[in-house]
C-alpha cells in the first residue's frame, strides 16, 4: 500500500478533537534510543545502517501497538511522499533526508510513528490531538517497555540511555505541543512570553517560521534538558507552562476585543476577504491568514463548524499537499494560482465574518 | 556586524535566547544560518547551537596534542568538532572527561534519574539485595549465630544465581 492511501484524508485528520484544542494544536512525546554495538546513524557506515534497521524494524513491527502499520524503508518513497509526512509533521525534515538504511513505521491512527535511522537508531513518537501530553508520554513509555525486551538498548547507569547529540542525553525524551497564539501575537506580548518560557528552560520555536517569527502564528514549545530530570516531571513542568500560556492567551484575546474591538474585526474581515477572492496566494500569507479566520472562529464570528474545513485549509493548501492533487511538476507560480482557486472554491459556503455574534459572547475555552 | 560562525559575511539572522537566567545571543549570515538549520525550527535550537560550538572547544581542550580516538567506532574529537554529534554509545566513555562540563551547562544534572530498563533494574535490586544479605551474614557470623548465618548463605547462592542468570546487559 503507497503512503498516500494510507494516510487519513485531511478532511479527517481536522475532526480530531483534544482537550483545549483550541489553542494547543497538538501534543507530542519523543524518545530517542540507540542500539549497543552499532555506531549512530550519522557515523556508521551505509551497510551498518542497513544492518541496524534490519534489527529493529521487525522489532518494532512487531508490537501490538503497530499492528497494521505502515512500514517503509526511506529509500522507498518519492520526495513528495516524504515532503507530505513532513507537512503532516509525522516525520522529521532531517529524516525526510535520508534514505537507504533508513525507515519508517507509523500506525493507522497516526498517533505512533517510529523513525528508524534518523539522528539516532529509534526516534519513536506519540501524538495527540489538543492537550494531552501526560497520555502521549504514557502511551510513549508502554511502547519504549515493549521495546526493551526485544532491543538491546544503550544505556549506562550513570548517563541513562546514550544519544548521538549529548542535548538528548539521559532521558531521550523531548515533550512538546503545538500552540495557536494569535491574540498575544496581535496583543504584541508574544516576545514577552516567549523570554519568559525561555528562562524556565523551554524551548519556543516557530513551526515553519524563519528565525523567530512563525507562520500561521503557531509556536512550538518543548523541553531543552533531558538528563538529571525524571520524565514524569519533564511532563508536568511543561504542562504547567502550558496551561498559563493558554489562560496569557485567552486573556490577551479577551483584552483585544474589550478595548480594540475593530482592530480585531479588521483582521479577521481582512483574512476572510484575501482568502475567499484572491486569485494568486502563496503559501506562508495563506497560514496567516488561515490563523486569523481561526481566530474568527473562536471569537464566534463564524460559525464553531467552519473550523474543521480551516484546519483541513492549514494542510491541504501546503505546497506537497497541493502538488499532491495536480499531475505534473508545478512550479511555486502556478501552485499559487492553484491555491487561491482552491481556497475560493472551499470558501464559497463560509458566510463573511459576523462581529455582532462574536459581541453576545466569545466561545471561552472552559473545557479541560 | 560579522557572521559569528564564518567571521566573514555580514550577519543577517539575529537570535536571542534566555536560559537560566543567562542571555545568548547568536548572529549568522544567511548562509550559516540555513547550514545550522536556523531555518528549520523543528531541528533548531540556539543552545544546541552555542552549546554545540562550546562542545568542540571543551572536547579539544582535553586533547592536548594528542588525538583521542574512540576504540570502539573510530571517533575522534575533530569528528565531534564537525558533526556536533558523537559516532557511538562508547564515546560517551571515551570523551567522558571533555564531556563533563558540556553537560553540565546543558543539563539539570550530570546524573541520571529517569527510566531505568527493567532488566536493568532488577540486576540493581538483586545487587544491592546481596549487599544487604552479606551484612547481615557478617553480623550473624560476629554474634556465632551459625543457624542464621547457615539460612542467610542460602539466600545469598540463591541470588547470586538470579544475578547470573541473567541476560548479560
Amino acid at each position: 500500500m503507497n503512503i498516500h492511501e494510507f494516510l487519513s484524508p485531511p478532511v479527517e485528520t481536522a475532526r480530531r478533537t483534544g482537550p483545549h484544542d483550541r489553542i494547543v494544536m497538538s501534543s507530542r512525546v519523543r524518545l530517542a534510543r540507540n542500539l549497543r554495538g552499532f555506531a549512530f546513524p550519522g557515523w556508521a557506515k551505509k551497510n551498518e545502517r542497513v544492518k541496524a534497521l534490519e534489527v529493529i524494524r521487525p522489532a518494532v513491527e512487531s508490537l501490538p501497538e503497530l499492528n497494521g502499520a505502515y512500514s517503509e524503508t526511506m529509500d522507498n518513497l518519492g520526495p513528495l511522499d516524504k515532503q507530505i509526512l513532513v507537512e503532516r509533521h509525522l516525520i522529521s525534515r532531517e529524516h525526510a533526508a535520508k534514505s537507504t538504511g533508513s525507515g519508517l513505521v507509523l500506525n493507522k491512527e497516526e498517533s505512533l510513528c517510529v523513525m528508524i535511522n534518523e539522528e539516532d537508531h529509534l526516534r519513536m513518537q506519540a501524538l495527540r490531538p489538543g492537550l494531552q501530553l501526560r497520555q502521549a508520554w504514557m502511551a510513549m513509555d508502554q511502547i519504549d517497555s515493549e521495546l526493551e525486551r526485544k532491543l538491546d538498548y544503550a544505556f549506562s547507569s550513570e548517563l541513562g540511555y546514550l544519544t548521538a547529540c549529548p542535548t538528548n542525553l539521559g532521558t531521550g525524551i523531548r515533550v512538546s505541543a503545538m500552540l495557536h497564539l494569535p491574540g498575544l501575537v496581535l496583543a504584541e506580548q508574544i516576545t514577552q512570553i516567549i523570554s519568559s518560557v525561555n528562562k524556565l528552560g523551554l524551548a519556543v520555536r516557530g513551526l515553519y517560521g524563519e528565525g523567530t517569527e512563525a507562520l500561521g502564528n503557531v509556536f512550538q514549545v518543548s523541553n531543552q534538558m533531558t538528563l538529571g530530570e525524571v520524565e514524569a516531571d519533564i511532563v508536568e513542568r511543561l504542562n504547567k507552562v502550558l496551561l498559563q500560556i493558554i489562560e496569557h492567551e485567552d486573556n490577551a484575546r479577551n483584552v483585544l476585543l474589550e478595548k480594540k474591538p475593530k482592530i480585531v474585526y479588521n483582521h479577521v474581515g481582512r483574512a476572510y476577504g484575501i482568502l475567499a477572492n484572491a486569485h494568486s496566494i502563496t503559501s506562508k500569507e495563506t497560514m496567516n491568514l488561515l490563523s486569523l479566520m481561526r481566530l474568527g472562529v473562536d471569537l464566534g464570528e463564524f460559525p464553531p463548524t467552519e473550523r474543521a474545513l480551516i484546519d483541513e485549509l492549514f494542510v491541504i493548501t501546503q505546497p506537497a499537499h497541493l502538488q499532491k492533487q495536480f499531475t505534473g511538476k508545478l512550479t511555486a507560480e502556478e501552485r499559487d494560482l492553484l491555491r487561491a482557486d482552491m481556497l475560493r472554491e472551499r470558501l464559497r459556503l463560509v458566510s463573511r465574518p459576523n462581529p455582532k455574534a462574536a459581541e453576545s459572547g466569545p466561545a471561552l475555552d472552559k473545557r479541560n | 556586524m560579522l557572521c559569528m560562525l564564518c567571521k566573514q559575511n555580514p550577519a543577517k539572522v539575529h537570535l536571542t535566547q534566555i536560559v537560566e537566567d543567562k542571555m545568548q545571543k547568536v548572529d549568522l549570515c544567511e548562509e550559516c544560518a540555513r547550514q545550522k538549520g536556523v531555518n528549520d525550527p523543528a531541528s533548531f535550537s540556539l543552545a544546541d547551537l552555542l552549546l554545540g560550538l562550546g562542545a568542540s572547544q571543551e572536547i579539544a581542550q582535553t586533547a592536548s596534542g594528542v588525538e583521542i580516538r574512540c576504540p570502539a567506532c573510530g571517533f575522534t574529537q575533530a569528528d565531534f568538532k564537525k558533526a556536533g554529534r558523537l559516532g557511538c554509545a562508547e564515546c560517551y566513555a571515551t570523551f567522558a572527561e571533555g564531556l563533563e562540563g558540556l553537560l553540565k551547562s546543558m543539563h539539570k544534572g550530570i546524573r541520571h534519574v529517569g527510566k531505568v530498563p527493567v532488566a536493568l533494574r532488577q540486576g540493581r535490586d538483586l545487587n544491592e539485595r546481596l549487599k544487604h544479605l552479606q551484612k547481615k551474614l557478617d553480623k550473624a557470623v560476629i554474634a556465632e549465630d551459625f543457624e542464621q548465618a547457615a539460612s542467610l548463605r542460602d539466600e545469598i547462592k540463591l541470588a547470586r544465581n538470579q544475578l547470573e542468570s541473567m541476560p548479560a546487559k
